[in-house]
């Protein structure tokens, strides 16, 4: 996913960040830290929430400038529903992240914000789609995005494994996130999970101080 | 009269007129540009808290014009609904309009409807406007109600960001007003607990932040009511005027008077008839 080169130009309120989603069996993880950054120095939230539901079975996690980013949501949860009452059935991960390509790509001069949708369908499962700043728009088997996940690419390529189970993949997003929070200035705070599958939606909170540790004198 | 919505329908998509508008102007060749006139803006301190029977909001009263305090009792606590109360911070005339414009919304609204607003419609009222307007709204908001939901606090920013948060301060003094709230807020404080620590928190504003003074504003609102407390505490620091400014005629000694005549040419007369019969 672009990474934008400096958060400083952002205006307002920006989430320097660090989001994941990865695909297991059965569903989709889609996780992120907490922290929501002014300037290049002042947290103005420790406990900002990254990962928005769309729809019942589809979430979208946020990075760039926070306005755009819940401006975006709140115009693709709109369309979304409207959508899903049209066709009289639950929405498509797909055309949740269309929504969000579209918006981004018409608006590409305007909005500073990038996302990945992720979700559950009967059509195709479990899916993970990355919106970047431009509008691209891509499926992958799983994938990371903000500023703190250029420190976390080699852990993900080397421990990810397709199909993995649930626990397995509750640890690799805590570990990744983890990893990131302690390398990234401009992440931080608690990790949030959503665990989406076909029964449900489950949200897990990890707070600060019960994540895994690695050499931290 | 009109009776169809206030609340204008949203045209589909975003709409960036304004910032391109802006662009264009700044932009212009070198004759045509045009500078932004630079907005006054109010130093602040304004802080909110949640307690456990509602939301304590407080603020300063200082407004300033450069290094002139302009208005020594300003009322920063701004009335949005009969259970919804907002402070803002930042440009002042932005925050005053901003929140008379939503509240005369809300009124509309619950006038048709039937239903008192909640406090997370103001939120989202106020976002897509603020957001529409790209920042150049200069409205640091803080807004906090009761509602059939229960008690909440919101902050909504100049982009349109918002978050829904426990406690907060913002304003030139927020840096230490933060300080105080981070330090001794507590879940489900009781109203004095919570009071004592919104009034401290701006009370660290005033003394840290040149552009925060004077006296501090509380409101409280619960389910029951609001308690609008102004002045909540008064500044120690009031100035009593020592003498009188008033001087009465004949202080000033007449050293010479001229008159001269203003010479006045009629040049035109017009008679108009007025019809003034009273009716029989």
């Amino acid at each position: 996913m672009e990474k934008q080169h400096s958060y400083s130009q952002v205006k307002g309120v920006s989430t320097g960040t660090t989001i994941l989603a990865v695909k297991f069996n059965g569903g989709v993880i889609i996780g992120s830290d907490s922290r929501a950054s002014m300037g290049e120095s002042y947290v103005s939230s420790k406990t900002i929430n990254k990962l928005i539901q769309v729809h019942d079975r589809i979430f979208c996690c946020i990075a760039g400038s926070l306005a755009d980013a819940q401006a975006v949501t709140k115009m693709a949860k709109f369309q979304l529903s409207f959508h899903s009452i049209q066709m009289e059935s639950p929405p498509l991960v797909k055309a949740a992240a269309s929504i969000m390509r579209e918006l981004c790509y018409s608006n590409k001069e305007e909005l500073q914000a990038g996302f990945i949708t992720a979700g559950w369908d009967r059509k195709k499962g479990p899916q993970i789609y990355v919106v970047s700043l431009g509008g691209m728009l891509l499926s992958q088997p799983f994938t990371i995005g903000g500023s703190g996940s250029t420190y976390i690419y080699g852990y993900v390529d080397a421990k990810f494994k397709p199909d993995m189970s649930l626990e397995e993949a509750k640890q690799f997003s805590i570990n990744a996130l983890a990893l990131a929070m302690g390398r990234d200035n401009v992440s931080g705070g608690v990790v949030h999970l959503v665990v989406i599958t076909e029964p449900g939606v489950k949200h897990i909170v990890v707070p600060g101080d019960k994540l895994p540790k690695f050499h931290d004198e | 009269m009109a009776l169809s919505c206030v609340l204008e329908p949203a045209l589909s998509g975003f709409n960036f007129e304004n910032s391109t508008r802006n662009i264009v102007l700044e932009n212009g060749s070198e004759e045509g540009k045009i500078k932004a006139p630079k907005p006054m803006k109010t130093g602040t301190t304004i802080a909110g808290v949640v307690y456990k029977d509602g939301v304590v909001l407080g603020a300063d009263t200082r407004a300033t014009s450069d290094e002139v305090v302009a208005d020594k009792m300003c009322a920063k606590i701004h009335y949005i609904a009969p259970n919804i109360y907002c402070c803002g911070a930042g440009t002042a005339a932005d925050t005053e309009k901003t929140t008379e414009i939503l509240s005369s919304n809300l009124t509309i609204f619950s006038m048709n409807s039937g239903r008192n607003p909640r406090v997370v419609m103001a939120v989202n009222i106020l976002q897509d406007m603020l957001f529409r307007y790209r920042g150049m709204i200069g409205a640091h908001l803080i807004l906090g109600g009761v509602d059939c939901t229960g008690s909440h606090l919101y902050t909504v920013g100049p982009y349109g960001s918002m978050d829904k948060v426990p406690y907060l301060a913002m304003g030139s003094g927020n840096l230490p007003a933060m300080g105080i709230l981070e330090d001794r807020f507590k879940a489900n404080m009781d109203l004095e607990e919570a009071k004592s620590l919104v009034s401290d928190a701006i009370h660290a504003g005033i003394m840290s932040d040149l552009g925060s003074g004077n006296n501090i504003d509380l409101c409280v609102i619960t389910k029951e009511g609001v308690d609008y407390i102004r002045p909540h505490k008064e500044s120690p620091f009031n100035y009593k005027r020592q003498a009188k400014y008033k001087y009465k005629p004949g202080t000033t000694p007449v050293l010479t008077k001229t008159v001269t005549q203003v010479e006045l040419e009629l040049l035109d007369e017009t008679v108009q008839m007025m019809e003034t019969a009273g009716s029989s």
